[in-house]
This record gives structure tokens, C-alpha cells and sequence, in this order.
């Protein structure tokens, strides 16, 4: 009988294999944090890297080890954050974040410093003596941020960008896309905003765009909790104090806050 | 202990003459698959040059002491079942005490297993009847080799992606035409090092 040595060679060969992976998987185990596992279950895995962790279980690992909050994944949104704020027992805010951009500026509001006609794109267009605009600090209006935006959420109607709230999941893309650095990921439901970024002097703006912050401090002045302060240049808003009175927008004689 | 001149010659021979992807044809997929970018073309070759090596010094004395003279028949399946088995072993042992490592590979070294340049080297080895030290080293050339053409062409797709490439062109077929100009280019080296 030939067939029954082959047969046997082969077969302890694969019994001696079998035993060794087997016994290197129970020497050289290496234990997972249960928690960790649970937490993996919930996210999305698409390992986009939004909440700022090398991908999905970068972040379960930091989530488990408690040095990340679990309201970070923007995919996964408030169904992922309530997932996981159960399976921690900790309370997260699940409000949804969409993208906010602090400039109101325009062709028709912002004075031209010249004539731009190279790429229409924002960061070449930033390249040449930081954009075609008179503000150094404020929009261009090739729309960078909605080229890159996934979901269609921006559109850019005469030179400015409108982002739909309806369609905005607050991925955070459009964040990384601006060279100004105009995008941030605001709560939906904050009662004020600034719409505008620019910190120089106050003649030096009012040249510059119709609708910006001169640092009058007029909002400073009446404002009743304080919550409002001009730093830089700028009005700016501290939220824990914030309780949306909108006194503020009244007295902004450049109809900045919105 | 085989001599320094044919170490070299084997040495040559492997990474350029007999190169695995470009002169013999295997490893194709993780050659079209993983050299999208250079650091992941490189992190995948050190893997597979590491289980090359490995599986040479495995499989070698398996075939000569085991299998030969009677049951060379069962090369194929033997091997194949000795190169997962150490790729797993591999993955465990560097789960454990190499983490950066293990996850640097990520899904490259599971994928090894499937590699048939992996394959291919040992069951070359056997056939060009080499000695255990010479087959170490055949394997090793064979690893630098794929690692060679890796890096090369990951290079080169690199430039693709910046070129005007027809329409009906973009993509893998471009990609092969590129790779086939690659090892055309490599078939000049034929005749160095004996």
C-alpha cells in the first residue's frame, strides 16, 4: 500500500504544524482589552482618521484607555456617540456638528486688491499675496472646502461658500481644506456665531470688507454675562458663559453676528 | 560552505538575471496590488523577503531528508502547508514582541501565505539542486530582488499618477504596460553573473 506513507508524512506534518501554531498562539497570546473589542463593535471602520487617531482601533484603544472622549467619530455621528455612551455609562453631549465659516465675505462686500486669473483654486489663489481679496484673513470663493466635501454640502453661489446644513455631517474634510483656516465644526444649535476671522486693526478692515469686525467692542459693552470679549482684533465668544440673548447682534453695527 | 564567487553569482543572479517578478513571472499580485505607494511596496517586501528566507530553511531540509528520494511528489502540498503554517507564526511572534512591525505589515503578511514567488523560491531551490547555505542565499537574493522591483515600480506608478495618460490607458492597463516595459528593461541584464 504506497497511499498510506504519504498519507501519514503529510498528515504529521500537519498535526506538528497544527500544534505548534496552537501552542505559539497560547505562549505568545496577547491579551485584548475586552472593552476595547466592545468599543471596536460600535464604530463605523471605515478608518477615516476624522476623530484624530490612526483609524478605528487607534481610536477604540484610546477610548478604552479613557484618554479620548467617545462623541469624536463623525461618520458614525450621534448614533455611533449614544452606542458607545451606553456601553461606557458616561454622558456625551450628542449634539451633531456641522461645518461653520467665520467669513461673510464676498465679491460685492470685499474690496479686490487685484485681478486674479490663475487656478481657481483657494490655495494657489492663496499663494499669490495671500488671495485676490483686500482681507488677508477671509474667504477667496474658489471653493476648496466644496470640492472636497463628500456629501455636497457647500455650494458656491457668486464667489462664496454656503454650506447646507441638511447635508452636512461634519466630517470635518472641509476643515483641512481651507487655507485660511475659516472652517471649525460648531454645534448646530449655538445661538451666536462670528462670521469673521479677521484680527487686524479696525480702519484697515472696514477698507477691506463691508460686513467684518472693526473691534468696536460695542457687543463687548453689551453683552450682560461677559461672555463676549474682543481679543486680537477680534469679538470672540466664550460659549460656557454665552446664553443667546442676542443682544449682541443688535448692537453689531456691522452685522457680523449671526 | 559554497564559495564566496558562487555566492555572489547566486546573489547577482536573484536580484537581477532571475529576478522573481520580472524575469520569472511570480508575485505578480502583490507586485500590481501593493505598489500604490513606496513605503508600503517597501514594508511588504521586508516581509516577504524575511518569509522567503525562513521558508528556504524550513522546507529545504523537509524535501532532502523527509521527502526525497521517494515521495518528491508531495513538494507542492507539503510546502504550501509549511509556508502558511510559518506565516502565521511569523504574524504571532510579531504581534507579541515586534508591535510597530506587526502593524506596519498590517494585511501585507497574511497575504504572504498566497504569495507564489514565496512558494516559488523553495520549490526552485530543490530543482537547481542547491546546497542548504546556497539555498539560504538564493532565497534571500530572491527577497531583495522582489524588494528591487517593488520600490522601482512604485516609483514609477508614482509618476503615473502625475502623467496624461489616454483615457481608455488609465488605471491597470497603463499599470501592465508599464510593468511589461519594466521587466523588458530587466531581461538586459541576462548573462551577468553566470
Amino acid at each position: 500500500m504506497d497511499i498510506i506513507l504519504p498519507v501519514i508524512i503529510v498528515s504529521v506534518i500537519g498535526l506538528i504544524v497544527g500544534l505548534g501554531l496552537s501552542l505559539a498562539s497560547k505562549f505568545m497570546a496577547v491579551p485584548t482589552d475586552e472593552k476595547e473589542e466592545k468599543i471596536k463593535e460600535c464604530l463605523p471602520g471605515a478608518n477615516c482618521g476624522s476623530c484624530g487617531f490612526s483609524g478605528c482601533d487607534g481610536y477604540a484603544a484610546a477610548i478604552a484607555s479613557g484618554d479620548a472622549q467617545p462623541d469624536l467619530c463623525a461618520p458614525g455621528g450621534t448614533a455611533t456617540a449614544q452606542k458607545l455612551s451606553e456601553l461606557l455609562g458616561v454622558q456625551v453631549s450628542t449634539e451633531p456638528k456641522k461645518a461653520f465659516i467665520a467669513c461673510a465675505g464676498a465679491p460685492e462686500i470685499t474690496t479686490a486688491k487685484y485681478a486674479y486669473s490663475g487656478m481657481m483654486s483657494c490655495k494657489a489663489a492663496n499663494l499669490v499675496h495671500l488671495g485676490p481679496m483686500e482681507c488677508e484673513y477671509g474667504c477667496i470663493g474658489f471653493g476648496d472646502c466644496a470640492a472636497v466635501c463628500p456629501f455636497g454640502a457647500i455650494t458656491v453661489t457668486n464667489g462664496r461658500p454656503i454650506v447646507c446644513m441638511d447635508k452636512c455631517v461634519g466630517c470635518s474634510k472641509c476643515v483641512g481644506a481651507c487655507p485660511k483656516s475659516l472652517i471649525s465644526l460648531k454645534a448646530e444649535n449655538i445661538p451666536t456665531l462670528i462670521k469673521c476671522s479677521n484680527k487686524s486693526k479696525g480702519a484697515a478692515v472696514a477698507k477691506a470688507c463691508k460686513v467684518s469686525c472693526i473691534a468696536c467692542k460695542m457687543c463687548e459693552k453689551v453683552c450682560e454675562k461677559g461672555a463676549i470679549k474682543v481679543e486680537d482684533n477680534l469679538a470672540q465668544i466664550d460659549y460656557s458663559l454665552c446664553d443667546g440673548c442676542g443682544k449682541c447682534k443688535e448692537a453689531c453695527k456691522r452685522n457680523v453676528i449671526v | 560552505m559554497p564559495s564566496l564567487t558562487s555566492i555572489t553569482a547566486i546573489l547577482l543572479a536573484g536580484i537581477l538575471t532571475n529576478n522573481m517578478v520580472l524575469s520569472k513571472f511570480l508575485g505578480i499580485c502583490p507586485f500590481l496590488g501593493v505598489s500604490k505607494k513606496v513605503n508600503t511596496a517597501f514594508s511588504m517586501s521586508i516581509a516577504v523577503t524575511l518569509v522567503m528566507v525562513i521558508a528556504s530553511a524550513v522546507t529545504w531540509p523537509i524535501y532532502n531528508y523527509l521527502l526525497y528520494p521517494n515521495f518528491t511528489y508531495l513538494e507542492t502540498i507539503v510546502f504550501i502547508l509549511v509556508i502558511a503554517a510559518i506565516v502565521q507564526l511569523i504574524e504571532i511572534f510579531l504581534k507579541k514582541y515586534i508591535k510597530p512591525l506587526y502593524e506596519a505589515l498590517g494585511i501585507y503578511l497574511p497575504l504572504i501565505t498566497t504569495n507564489c514567488a514565496v512558494l516559488g523560491i523553495t520549490m526552485l531551490n530543490i530543482q537547481n539542486e542547491l546546497t542548504y547555505i546556497e539555498s539560504l542565499f538564493n532565497a534571500l537574493a530572491a527577497g531583495l530582488g522582489f524588494m528591487l522591483s517593488m520600490v522601482l515600480f512604485a516609483g514609477i506608478r508614482k509618476k503615473l499618477e502625475a502623467a496624461d495618460v489616454p483615457e481608455f490607458l488609465k488605471g491597470l492597463p497603463i499599470t501592465l504596460i508599464a510593468a511589461a516595459l519594466v521587466a523588458l528593461s530587466f531581461s538586459g541584464f541576462s548573462g551577468i553573473g553566470g
